[in-house]
């Protein structure tokens, strides 16, 4: 087994819901959306956003466009303009989930590179930026 | 109707405050039969409520009658019709001063639209008396508990008022509190006269609705792959070639910026989702697991496949209300040793007010540039050359809110040195405006609707 960043096998998106927030997580193939169903568990999600997420994660699955949907209650700092948060809104917890280090085989390989340079001092992109 | 037509529907506007070039670029540089401006959120109405409150002729998006003042003369040579919930709390005041701006230009027989009813704020008593609670759908309150502090009250009502005035032949159609993506689904119900019952069709326009309801967080804005992205300072809003059936394909004009791509289509689809199965709206329940997309070439998506089923019998309704005041304010401390320096002035600014007697309901210190979003999950944060140290504090009292403002000019010459970007003044108090989801009864809501023509 090998660990990889998510953000070289999946793309994700982040928004508000009431006081929480959900992260949409795209797997690029259907190998890679089968190995984050059974490795991306609301537990392990929860765990990454240890200080943020203050509630339950919640999962669903959309087998059709080989994603997950977490669900991340109480995870703004109060909702609509109580929150003090730079990130009232939850926008960036797509990109926080993208960092996360996914446990793959070690024949695992994401089907989609070329990531440009420009970020080249990022180290936590390496896996993506092949 | 034909089942070959197909009705181009773009998206110019996902927020109030979004591009004030997209409406405009979207008419000039691409075919269009439909243009439809999103300016409507939760905290959005409570805003207008304020406004209509100072002066019963505002309390809507005022940005809007300057775009149809800049735009009229285009819109009506190319017959694009416009549908745009920039009614707010106060559709009627937008529409008279729609009609006035197509006077001065002498817009004989444009016809303006009028949906109304969604504002039940006059009407809130009464409903509370006739037994319905309004609790809170997060916590199961009842609203009693905020009643005396309730600001706005708007029902999310259904799609087929706005498509009413549309097959009366509105040329311009505005609401208030329609749902987003019903804006789009309403001119498709006109055009292809789906009815109340064809679920499968009402959400497959209700996804093509919640597709291009954030304007160009579905053409490349937002995208995780945003290195791929092109042209971002003429980043293509989203246009959609809607059919009968309830297929689409998502597109974008030629020659403008961005990217469309079942990655960045898929990647909005689950933009502010909760529930994939059981996306509820007041025209039907949405099956987002139904899905299907296909690369049909460049920046052409198509979208078919949509399941729906029967909607549920009440509404959601927003109701906004006063739950405290915040202030929030910055300093910018420089390096050597930026981080370090940084906790010393958060923990001198609460230590002083400590000592003052100041204690709040909430507060927040936030080391832009280190934790600010992603708190811990980067790990330990390597030396930065400078930080923006973020405090703020939520508190019922708002003497106490103004009392933390003057606690944060006087570390520019009481705290470490290097710390500066105090040029704002103090943060003042400003109103923490709550958000509280409830349910009413369908038949309790009667959407009206108005279509005026200019004389």
């Amino acid at each position: 087994m090998k660990r990889i960043p998510l953000y070289a096998m999946a793309h994700a998106r982040s928004g508000d819901k009431g006081d929480g927030s959900n992260v949409g997580v795209l797997a690029y193939d259907e190998r890679g959306y089968k190995l984050l169903r059974e490795w991306l568990t609301p537990s392990r999600v929860k765990a990454h956003f240890e200080g943020i997420v203050c509630g339950e994660v919640e999962r669903y699955e959309l087998a059709n466009l080989k994603a997950l949907n977490f669900i991340l209650n109480d995870s703004l700092g109060g909702s609509g303009s109580s929150s003090l948060k730079t990130d009232a809104q939850g926008k960036t917890h797509a990109m926080a989930m993208l960092r996360i280090e996914v446990e793959v085989p070690d024949d695992y390989d994401p089907p989609r590179v070329g990531r440009r340079g420009a970020l080249a001092s990022d180290s936590e992109l390496e896996g993506v930026r092949r | 109707m034909s089942g070959d037509r197909i009705v181009r529907i773009a998206n110019g506007q996902g927020f109030w405050g979004d591009s004030v070039d997209a409406p405009v670029r979207l008419i000039e540089e691409g075919p269009l039969d439909y243009l439809t401006l999103d300016y409507l959120a939760e905290v959005t109405m409570s805003i207008m409520q304020k406004l209509r409150r100072r002066d019963p002729d505002k309390g809507y998006a005022t940005d809007f009658i300057d775009l149809i003042r800049s735009t009229l003369p285009r819109l009506r040579e190319k017959s694009i019709r416009v549908v745009a919930n920039a009614g707010g709390v106060n559709a009627a005041a937008c529409s008279r001063a729609l009609v006035e701006v197509a006077r001065v230009q002498g817009a004989t027989g444009l016809r303006i639209g009028t949906v109304t009813g969604d504002d039940i704020l006059d009407q809130l008593d009464e409903f509370l008396a006739s037994g319905i609670a309004f609790e809170n759908l997060d916590d199961g309150r009842p609203l009693t508990e905020i009643r005396d502090r309730v600001l706005a009250a708007n029902v999310y009502v259904h799609s087929f008022a706005i498509a009413d005035a549309l097959r009366e032949g509105a040329d311009i159609v505005v609401s208030g509190r329609t749902t987003d993506p019903g804006l789009v689904l309403s001119p498709l119900i006109a055009e292809f006269g789906w009815g109340p019952q064809q679920y499968d069709l009402l959400a497959a326009g209700t996804i093509a609705g919640h597709i291009v309801e954030c304007g160009a967080q579905c053409t490349g804005g937002n995208f995780s792959r945003w290195w791929e992205i092109d042209g971002w300072d003429h980043l293509g809003y989203p246009v959609l070639e809607c059919s009968s059936d309830g297929s689409f394909v998502v597109t974008k004009h030629d020659r403008t910026g961005g990217l469309v791509t079942v990655d960045t289509v898929s990647e909005q689809l689950l933009y502010e989702l909760g529930n994939p199965q059981s996306y509820i709206t007041p025209d039907c329940v949405v099956d987002f697991t139904s899905v299907r997309l296909e690369q049909q070439g460049k920046d052409r998506v198509r979208v078919s496949g949509v399941r729906g089923a029967e909607a549920t019998d009440t509404y959601k309704v927003s109701i906004s209300y006063i739950e405290g005041y915040k202030a929030v304010g910055n300093l910018t401390i420089s390096g050597p040793d930026a981080l370090p320096k940084a906790e010393i002035c958060a923990e001198a600014l609460w230590g002083r007010l400590r000592r003052a007697g100041y204690e709040y309901d909430n507060t927040i210190t936030e080391f832009v540039g280190v934790d600010a979003c992603h708190g811990q999950i980067p790990g330990e944060p390597g030396p930065v050359n400078e930080v923006v140290l973020r405090v703020g504090v939520h508190d019922r009292n708002r003497a106490k809110v103004d009392r933390f403002g003057k606690e944060l000019a006087p570390l520019v010459t009481s705290g470490p040195p290097g710390v500066t970007g105090f040029a704002g003044g103090r943060p003042k108090a400003t109103e923490v405006l709550g958000y509280w989801p409830a349910l009413i009864p369908k038949d309790r809501v009667r959407p009206e609707v108005r279509v005026e023509e200019v004389s």
